[in-house]
């Protein structure tokens, strides 16, 4: 199954600084093993348009549509056999302790459509 | 086979499905991923024993009847749905043969029982809390629907909507049938206990009692049994057992609670203690639940309240709080070094956890642990009550 993993930052992160994690050696165990198809990481929050069509109407606003204090920072697309494997992907990204990782399925096209 | 009385074909149905009914929904989910499918297959192999087996007698093995009757069902439907070859031999291939039980290095083991993997699967932390409930009660328990939603106070439109959204949500996200493995087992493992736990606990029948905990008990046994190696299993197990051998004791003839300390020793169930503390003198209980149920052995064996080892209790406390730290385990804590080193001790305690407001925010301060925890001396009572009085303040 191909799963989305959004990076984001989280008001809490994690207190205990022991472990510290290093993306590139996260990077090169996934690749090892196929499980990360690509990466894109975003600009800061601040470069984001938010951008909608109402009754024929174009309206560019600033900012991106939810205004939270956790922003989503870059994204991974991963392929697992299921959800427990994603799950462990993501346990030793650095950001499952500095911020927090959301892992969403794609959706499969064929099924939706059946 | 022989003729059976139509009573007595209708109790070996009910014996059979008790036995293998969860089995059976395990064994067509594993090779199927379809949860409606199996459980109706299931239902209707009941269905047609109940139809059966008093007109034709009672089947030399019932549980391999029933699991044919099933399988060939979801054969029948899946075939007709154009499925799979390979599903459909894996299907034919079904039956109820024991497998071994699990090792502590469980993830190796190539058998695991289809009931463990479905378990593990109910329980993923993935489902909101409730759906772990109401799944586990549904699929391996076979609770009827009327009967989950009158204890758990919802309806049973909630009920069924909280059950598709489920199994949607299991479907959708890829959460796998299949044991968890390594570091995994432990974290996914406490989460089985913790259902097991609320299902013990949770929800009431028309006398007050945890309507479930029948259900738990049986599930830990299960656990218990394929799991040799895993002492929270069996630790849980030893805490039901204590627990509900007071059941006949904790209410009187007008269904009102006896407290602890005031209720008729005498009438607490023996041999549900003795299981109790067998099966946890044959582990190292070090966890959560070990902890907790060492603090339900003192109160089980002990014959009298003052003649309970509050000191055991008082140590096991501390490791409770070091290791997960809740105001009710502070507040328990305070009480049981009252009770073994006097009430000074146990009011520094309080005051200790009040200041690191560990108290804040805990409702019912008075009420929980009731069961558990004899009700402390006047004076030190007074300070919990205010406590619990002033936990918004």
């Amino acid at each position: 199954m191909k799963y989305l993993m959004f990076v984001c930052t989280d008001s809490e992160p994690d207190t205990d600084r022991e472990i510290e994690q290093d993306i590139d050696t996260w990077m090169a165990e996934h690749d090892a093993c196929g499980r990360r198809l690509q990466s894109m990481v975003l600009s800061p929050k601040s470069a984001a348009t938010t951008v909608r069509v109402r009754q024929g109407r174009l309206l560019v606003t600033d900012g991106p549509f939810a205004e939270t204090k956790e922003v989503m920072v870059s994204f991974d697309l991963l392929e697992c056999a299921d959800l427990d494997e994603a799950i462990e992907v993501a346990r030793t990204h650095p950001m499952a302790r500095g911020g927090r990782l959301e892992i969403r399925p794609l959706a499969d096209y064929e099924q939706v459509t059946a | 086979v022989t003729e059976a009385l139509p009573v007595a074909a209708a109790s070996a149905v009910a014996a059979a499905g008790a036995e293998s009914y969860s089995r059976i929904v395990a064994g067509l989910i594993r090779v199927t991923g379809k949860w409606t499918l199996a459980e109706e297959c299931a239902q209707e192999a009941l269905a047609l024993a109940l139809e059966r087996w008093p007109k034709e007698g009672v089947p030399a093995s019932p549980n391999e009847w029933l699991m044919t009757v099933a399988r060939n069902r979801a054969i029948d439907n899946l075939t007709e749905a154009g499925a799979e070859r390979g599903v459909l031999g894996e299907l034919a291939a079904l039956s109820l043969g024991e497998t071994e039980p699990v090792g502590a290095d469980a993830g190796s083991a190539a058998m695991v029982d289809d009931r463990i993997r479905l378990i593990f699967m109910c329980c993923h932390p993935a489902l909101p809390f409730e759906a772990r409930m109401v799944l586990t009660l549904r699929t391996l328990c076979a609770v009827p629907i009327a009967n989950i939603a009158k204890a758990l106070l919802v309806t049973e439109a909630v009920l069924n909507r909280c059950l598709t959204q489920a199994k949607a949500k299991i479907a959708d996200a890829g959460i796998p049938n299949r044991m968890p493995s390594g570091p995994a087992l432990t974290e996914r493992l406490r989460c089985v206990l913790s259902v097991l736990h609320a299902l013990f606990i949770h929800g009431h029948d028309a006398k007050g009692e945890p309507a479930f905990s029948e259900e738990a008990i049986c599930l830990a046994r299960l656990l218990q049994r394929l799991m040799p190696g895993q002492s929270e299993v069996s630790a849980l197990l030893a805490l039901f057992l204590f627990q509900d051998s007071r059941r006949e004791a904790r209410r009187d003839p007008d269904g009102r609670r006896i407290t602890l300390e005031t209720q008729d020793r005498t009438r607490w169930d023996a041999d549900a203690i003795a299981e109790g503390m067998t099966i946890l003198s044959r582990v190292s209980p070090e966890g959560p639940y070990g902890l907790q149920a060492r603090i339900a052995a003192c109160h089980a064996t002990a014959t009298s309240p003052k003649e309970t080892d509050w000191r055991e209790i008082a140590i096991c406390y501390d490791e409770l709080a070091r290791i997960q730290s809740t105001p009710a385990i502070e507040l328990n804590r305070a009480v049981a070094h009252s009770y073994a080193y006097g009430a000074a001790v146990g009011l520094a305690l309080l005051a200790e956890a009040r200041a690191g407001a560990g108290l804040d925010d805990y409702p019912h301060s008075l009420a929980a642990g009731v069961d558990l925890t004899p009700r402390p001396d006047d004076r030190l009572r007074r300070h919990i009550v205010t406590a619990g009085r002033h936990r918004r303040s």
